[in-house]
C-alpha cells in the first residue's frame, strides 16, 4: 500500500508541551516537511529561541543549539560563516525577534547573511504567561496590559517585517498565517521558498508566521482563529513583503573587497 | 602593518601581538566592536583574518560579537572577541551562556578605568568580574594576565588550548598599557600551530552518520541542573589543580612579599630590584592566572615571610584573594591606584619601605 501522509523524518515522534490550539506545532512540522523535501536534514543546524519553543530540540531530529534571548541571528551568523555549506535557520518568537533581539535581527538581515529566519508572531509572551509583546495589537488585553494596549503608554504594534523589508540585504520576506488549512499550505510554500533562497546562496530570507495562542489570548481554539482573521491580519496583512531577483550574497566576496581597499 | 614573516623579532603592540597569536592558534572567527584602548586589535584582525581567508566581523554590538563567537564555537571553530571594560560588561550574558553550554572561546579584556564609562586609561578594576565568573550563575573562567607583549602572545595561544581542553570561555586580561605599548616579540611565538587540535564530537556540523547533537544550558528536570553544576565544579577543581600559573621573584628569603599581576607586576619588579640594592629583602609573587589564583604559592610564602603587600591598579580587589590565601597568619597590606592611575616604582618602593 502506498503511504501518502506520514510524520516528517526530521520531526521526532514525541508529544510536544505546547498548549491546545497553539500554532508552534504546525510551524515545527512545516519546517521539518521542507527539510525532508530538500533532503537537507543531515546538514541543517537549527537555533532554538528563548520562549515557548525553547525546547524545540526535543522535537526536531537534527542538530540544534540554544541561544540567549534575542541573539539567535548573531549565533546563526557565527555558525553560517564557519559552515557556509550547511543550512542554518533561526526559530524566533515576537519577543525574541522584535523586542530584545531587534538589533541582532536588523544587522543580520542588513549584512545579508545567507540564513533563514522563521519568525512566529503570536502577539504575546506565551512562555512567561502572556505579557504584551511588540506585536500585541492596540486595545488587546494581556497580563501587562490589563486595560488593553494603549498607544500613548505602550506605543504601536511593531511592523518589524515591514522595517526589515526595506533593507538591501533582505532577499526574501513573506508574512503568512497558520490559522486555516489554506493558509497552512501557503505558509509551507513560503518556508520552502525561504530555505530555497538559502540553498541557492541568495542571501537573507525570513518568513513571519502569524500563529494562534488561545491560552495567552484568553480565548478558545476557535476564538483564536477568529482573532487572527478579524484583527491580526487586518493590521499585519499577509503576503510577500520582499522578493529580490538578483543575487548579491556570496560571503567570499568580502575578501576581494578588502584587497581593493588596501591597494587604494 | 609590519611584515611578521621574515624577521627574527618583531616590534608590535600588545593588541597586535594578541591578534597575531590568535591567528597562529587557528582562530577562525573574530568578532569585535570598537572601544578604546583595544581598537588596534580589532583593526589588526580586520586585515589578518581576511588575508588568511578566515572570518572577521565588525558586529553591531558587544552582545552580537560574543554571540557570533558563540555560534562559531557551536560549529566547532576556534573563535575570539575582544573589548575593554564597559564592553566586557555587555559580553557577560554571552560568557555565562558559553560556560553553561560548555563552549570554548577566548575573550580579551584590555581594561580601562571604571565604573561606568570611566576613562580610557589603564586599570585593573575588572578583577572581581574576571575571577568570579562575571555573569549570572555558578561558573568561573580561566583568566590569564600577561605582563609583557611577548607574554600576551604566549598566553593568547595558551588561552585557545585551555578553552578547548576544558570546554569553556577563557579570558586574557590586560590593560591599556599592555595593549598599546610596543615591545619586541620573538617571531617564533607566531608559528602556525601544527599540532592536531582536540576533536570536537559535540560540535554542530549537521547530523550526518550520527545522532543529532544538541547544545544547551537548559536543564528543566528536577535535580538535573544541580548535577550539571556539580560537574562544572569538578571541572573547576581540576583547573585549579592543573592550570594555576605564577612567577616567584626573589621570594625565598623575602621578609616582604608583594603580590601584583599584569602591568603592575612589572612596575613592582623595578621597585623590588631597587629595594634589593638597598639590601632590603623584598620579593614578588606574580599571578599569571588570576583565576585560578595561586593561593598555594602565597600560603607557602606566608611560612617564611613577615608581611604581604598587594599592589593593584584598583581600589583593592585581588588583595581579598591574598587575604584568603594568607588566612590571617601574616598581615596583608594594600596599595592601589584606582580610576586609571598608574603607580610608579618609587611609590611602590615607598609603600614597601613602610613595612620593612
Amino acid at each position: 500500500m502506498r503511504k501518502i501522509f506520514a510524520k516528517p523524518k526530521s520531526l521526532r515522534d514525541v508529544p510536544t508541551h505546547y498548549c491546545p490550539g497553539c500554532g508552534h506545532g504546525i510551524v515545527h512540522r512545516l519546517i521539518c516537511e521542507v527539510i525532508d523535501e530538500f533532503n537537507i536534514r543531515e546538514k541543517t543546524i537549527g537555533i532554538a529561541p528563548v520562549g515557548c519553543a525553547v525546547i524545540a530540540y526535543d522535537y526536531w531530529d537534527f542538530d540544534v543549539t540554544e541561544a540567549a534571548h534575542g541573539r539567535p541571528p548573531a549565533v546563526a551568523t557565527g555558525i553560517k560563516r564557519i559552515l557556509p555549506s550547511n543550512i542554518v535557520f533561526t526559530y524566533q518568537g515576537d519577543g525574541d525577534l522584535a523586542a530584545i533581539g531587534t538589533a541582532e535581527i536588523i544587522h543580520t538581515a542588513n549584512r545579508g547573511e545567507n540564513i533563514t529566519v522563521i519568525f512566529v508572531n503570536n502577539g504575546n509572551y506565551g512562555m512567561t504567561g502572556g505579557q504584551m509583546a511588540p506585536t500585541t495589537l492596540l486595545k488587546q488585553k494581556t497580563k501587562t496590559t490589563p486595560f488593553g494596549r494603549d498607544k500613548v503608554r505602550d506605543g504601536y504594534p511593531l511592523k518589524i517585517s515591514e522595517m526589515l523589508a526595506v533593507l538591501d540585504g533582505v532577499v526574501y520576506l513573506e508574512r503568512v498565517s497558520v490559522h486555516k488549512p489554506a493558509n497552512v499550505r501557503v505558509a509551507k510554500k513560503a518556508i520552502k521558498r525561504a530555505f530555497q533562497t538559502q540553498i541557492e546562496k541568495k542571501g537573507f530570507s525570513m518568513v513571519e508566521v502569524v500563529a494562534m495562542c488561545p491560552v495567552g489570548w484568553g480565548t478558545s481554539c476557535e476564538g483564536s482563529v477568529k482573532w487572527i482573521e478579524d484583527n491580526i491580519i487586518k493590521y499585519y496583512p499577509l503576503g510577500i513583503l520582499k522578493e529580490k531577483s538578483e543575487i548579491l550574497n556570496p560571503k567570499s566576496e568580502t575578501n576581494s573587497k578588502s584587497e581593493i581597499r588596501n591597494k587604494s | 602593518m609590519r611584515d611578521t614573516k621574515h624577521a627574527k623579532t618583531v616590534l608590535m603592540t600588545g593588541n597586535e601581538a594578541i591578534g597575531e597569536a590568535a591567528v597562529a592558534a587557528g582562530c577562525r572567527l573574530y568578532a569585535g566592536y570598537p572601544i578604546t584602548p583595544q581598537n588596534e586589535l580589532t583593526a589588526y584582525m580586520s586585515k589578518r583574518m581576511v588575508e588568511e581567508k578566515r572570518v572577521f566581523i565588525q558586529s553591531e554590538s558587544e552582545l552580537a560579537a560574543i554571540n557570533m563567537v558563540f555560534g562559531a564555537s557551536v560549529a566547532g571553530a576556534r573563535a575570539m572577541t575582544s573589548s575593554s571594560s564597559p564592553g566586557i560588561s555587555l559580553k557577560q550574558e554571552g560568557i555565562s551562556y558559553l560556560a553553561g553550554c560548555e563552549l570554548p572561546a577566548v575573550i580579551v579584556n584590555i581594561m580601562r578605568g571604571g565604573p561606568g564609562l570611566g576613562n580610557i586609561a589603564p586599570a585593573q578594576s575588572d578583577y572581581f568580574q574576571a575571577t568570579r565568573g562575571g555573569g549570572h550563575g555558578d561558573y568561573r573562567t580561566i583568566a590569564l594576565a600577561p605582563s609583557s607583549v611577548e607574554e600576551a602572545a604566549e598566553l593568547t595561544r595558551l588561552a585557545f588550548d585551555l578553552a578547548d581542553k576544558y570546554r569553556g570561555p577563557v579570558l586574557v586580561v590586560g590593560d591599556g598599557i599592555l595593549g598599546q605599548m610596543m615591545e619586541p616579540v620573538q617571531n617564533s611565538k607566531f608559528k602556525i600551530q601544527n599540532s592536531k587540535l582536540l576533536p570536537k564530537p559535540w560540535a554542530l556540523t549537521g547530523a550526518k552518520g550520527r545522532k543529532p547533537n544538541i547544545i544547551r544550558s537548559l536543564y528543566l528536570k528536577p535535580g538535573a541542573l544541580e548535577e550539571f553544576n556539580k560537574k562544572l565544579q569538578r571541572k573547576y577543581e581540576e583547573i585549579k589543580e592543573k592550570e594555576t600559573r605564577f612567577e616567584n621573584i626573589l621570594t625565598k628569603d623575602a621578609e616582604l612579599v608583594i603580590v601584583a599581576y599584569g602591568t603592575t607586576s612589572r612596575i613592582t619588579k623595578a621597585a623590588v630590584q631597587s629595594l634589593r640594592k638597598k639590601n632590603k629583602k623584598a620579593g614578588l609573587i606574580r599571578p599569571i592566572t588570576i583565576w585560578p589564583f595561586p593561593d598555594k604559592a602565597i600560603k607557602d610564602a606566608a611560612e617564611n615571610t613577615k608581611v604581604f603587600l598587594a599592589v593593584e591598579m584598583s581600589n583593592g580587589q585581588m588583595v581579598e584573594d591574598v587575604e584568603l590565601a594568607v588566612k590571617g597568619r601574616r598581615p596583608v597590606h594594600f596599595y592601589g591606584r584606582p580610576g586609571g592611575g598608574v603607580p610608579t616604582p618609587e611609590e611602590i618602593e615607598k609603600e614597601a619601605e613602610k613595612l620593612l
